[in-house]
């Protein structure tokens, strides 16, 4: 069975815990103490991942780290759809990893917010919210023109991808780091459509959808 | 000029008293560590041996410190009483663990009375400590004990997931005590020695008025239960109160009994707030109109 090197209130660990959850595998988290125990840079742990990061798999044998690397690994082992992943579609393989992409940068500005107000960690506060807000607009300028083509998902299909998986934990928990959706009307929206979707759970500081809304 | 009287916070019952400041956990001999209480921004420094000072950062003033239950504790006058005492940290069977100190971006009084209130739970920790139909909250009862202090007992809520040991839903008895304004404690049955309770106490640092950082300390009976899952378990449960807290308005605690209308599952918070009130504690409130 697949291990999940987890913390509850990461939000790339939540990531994972939801992909796995929509397509429906089966895993084992083993609880790391990150805060305030810092096991994650304890000497076993260090061993396992030398950056000292979570999250982590292992799977038959494979060890791998990094959110977005163990998405990609997970939608092309295990889901049979091959859409979530379109290995077979160049220009859209190619949206999906620049979207991938951007989340390392949601998780560089947006989550250390959130890190430093809630967990104190040392950051530049201004700096991260200016920067978060900064991708917010990118994102929102994205979803809202996808929307007028008729698109609910961040790379256009049918489909959501793991574009979305890996954009919307850090976007969904923003306000823990002062950071306001409300100028961000397509990401609000696209936020719902994310929380209908079949699999969807959440982690302490996400709620599920409200009632559905005529539209 | 004593210390307490530059502060920012005009309550002798607050400038007075012990308050938690860290979690020494995250200030490891050598380090520093840089917070605020009742408005007066201090620095922490733990020198190599670990030893504890802190200071006042706006004109470098000693404040008294104490370390205690794993933290770091300051008073920014002279401390009228000392730390709380609690019997159950002696007990050699219980994990004794700081649970994670959190930042809440709403008064500290806030934070105290969401620990108090048993309506929330099917709500906010949906399948952990409530779920829907298992709404109602039993009437219990509450009253001033002669040690001045808010009790709340026999109150009783049905649980999915009590405790990170129990197995199935059940009927689980509480027992609240708010013990200082910002200082609340738990008493919670254990799922597998029901005669005997698991402790929660937590202790508020308020920051300022609308911020504040909760310092949960648990005192868990060993049996069936490891400590990193004690701590996994509190931040869980306190990671969904976070959000609502921080979206609670005003973000000070309003003690004008017309301000709010209570429902009777909101004993406990009634008390709490007239209690805040008859000993003039003001900072994180809106005090109540004459």
């Amino acid at each position: 069975m697949i291990k999940l090197y987890d913390y509850e209130l990461s939000g790339n660990c939540y990531k994972l815990r939801l992909f796995m959850s929509m397509l429906g595998l089966e895993y084992e988290s083993v609880p790391i103490d990150f805060y305030p125990g810092r096991e994650h840079k304890s000497d076993w742990f260090l061993r396992i991942n030398p950056l000292g990061q979570l999250p982590v798999i292992e799977d038959e044998g494979l060890v791998l780290r990094d959110a977005q690397a163990i998405l990609v690994y997970l939608a092309a082992r295990y889901d049979t759809s091959r859409q979530w992943y379109p290995v077979d579609d160049p220009r859209r393989l190619g949206e999906v990893s620049q979207w991938l992409s951007f989340a390392d940068g949601i998780t560089a500005t947006a989550s250390a917010a959130r890190l430093h107000d809630g967990l104190f960690y040392d950051r530049d506060i201004e700096a991260c919210r200016t920067g978060a807000h900064r991708l917010f607009r990118i994102l929102d300028d994205h979803l809202w023109f996808g929307e007028q083509e008729g698109c609910d998902w961040i790379v256009a299909g049918d489909r959501p991808t793991i574009a979305d998986i890996a954009c919307f934990p850090y976007v969904i928990l923003s306000e823990e780091g002062g950071i306001s959706r409300q100028d961000y009307p397509a990401i609000r929206r696209w936020c719902d459509r994310v929380k209908r979707l079949p699999g969807f759970i959440v982690m302490s500081g996400v709620f599920p959808a409200g009632p559905a809304k005529a539209a | 000029m004593k210390t307490a009287d530059r502060a920012a916070c005009a309550d002798p019952i607050l400038n007075e008293d012990w308050h938690v400041v860290a979690d020494l956990a995250s200030v490891p001999p050598g380090a520093r560590f840089a917070t605020k209480l009742l408005g007066v921004p201090l620095i922490l420094d733990r020198a190599p041996d670990g030893t504890l000072a802190i200071h006042r950062r706006d004109d470098g003033a000693t404040v008294v410190s104490r370390e205690r239950y794993g933290f770091a504790w300051a008073c920014l006058g002279e401390p009228r009483r000392d730390i709380l005492d609690i019997p159950e940290a002696l007990e050699t069977d219980r994990h004794l663990v700081t649970g994670g100190s959190v930042g809440v971006a709403v008064s500290g009084l806030r934070t105290v009375e969401n620990f108090l209130d048993m309506g929330h739970f099917p709500f906010v920790h949906t399948g952990w400590l409530g779920e829907e139909p298992h709404t109602e909250v039993e009437p219990y009862i509450v009253e001033i004990t002669e040690a001045d202090e808010v009790l709340a007992t026999e109150c009783r809520f049905f649980q999915p997931v009590a405790s990170p040991n129990a197995s199935g839903g059940i009927m689980v008895d509480y027992i609240y005590k708010v013990v200082r304004p910002y200082t609340v404690l738990l008493y919670k049955t254990n799922p597998l020695e029901t005669d005997r309770k698991d402790v929660i106490v937590l202790f508020v640092q308020p920051v300022d008025e609308e911020n504040c950082v909760a310092h949960p300390f648990l005192c868990y009976l060993r049996t069936g239960m490891e400590a990193a899952t004690v701590r996994w378990f509190m931040q869980l449960i306190f990671g969904q109160d976070k959000p609502i807290l921080e979206n609670q308005y005003p973000k000070r605690l309003p003690l004008d009994p017309r301000a709010e209308t209570p429902i009777r599952a909101d004993a406990s918070s009634v008390y709490y707030r007239r209690w805040l009130r008859d000993r003039n504690v003001t900072y994180g409130a809106i005090p109540a109109r004459a």
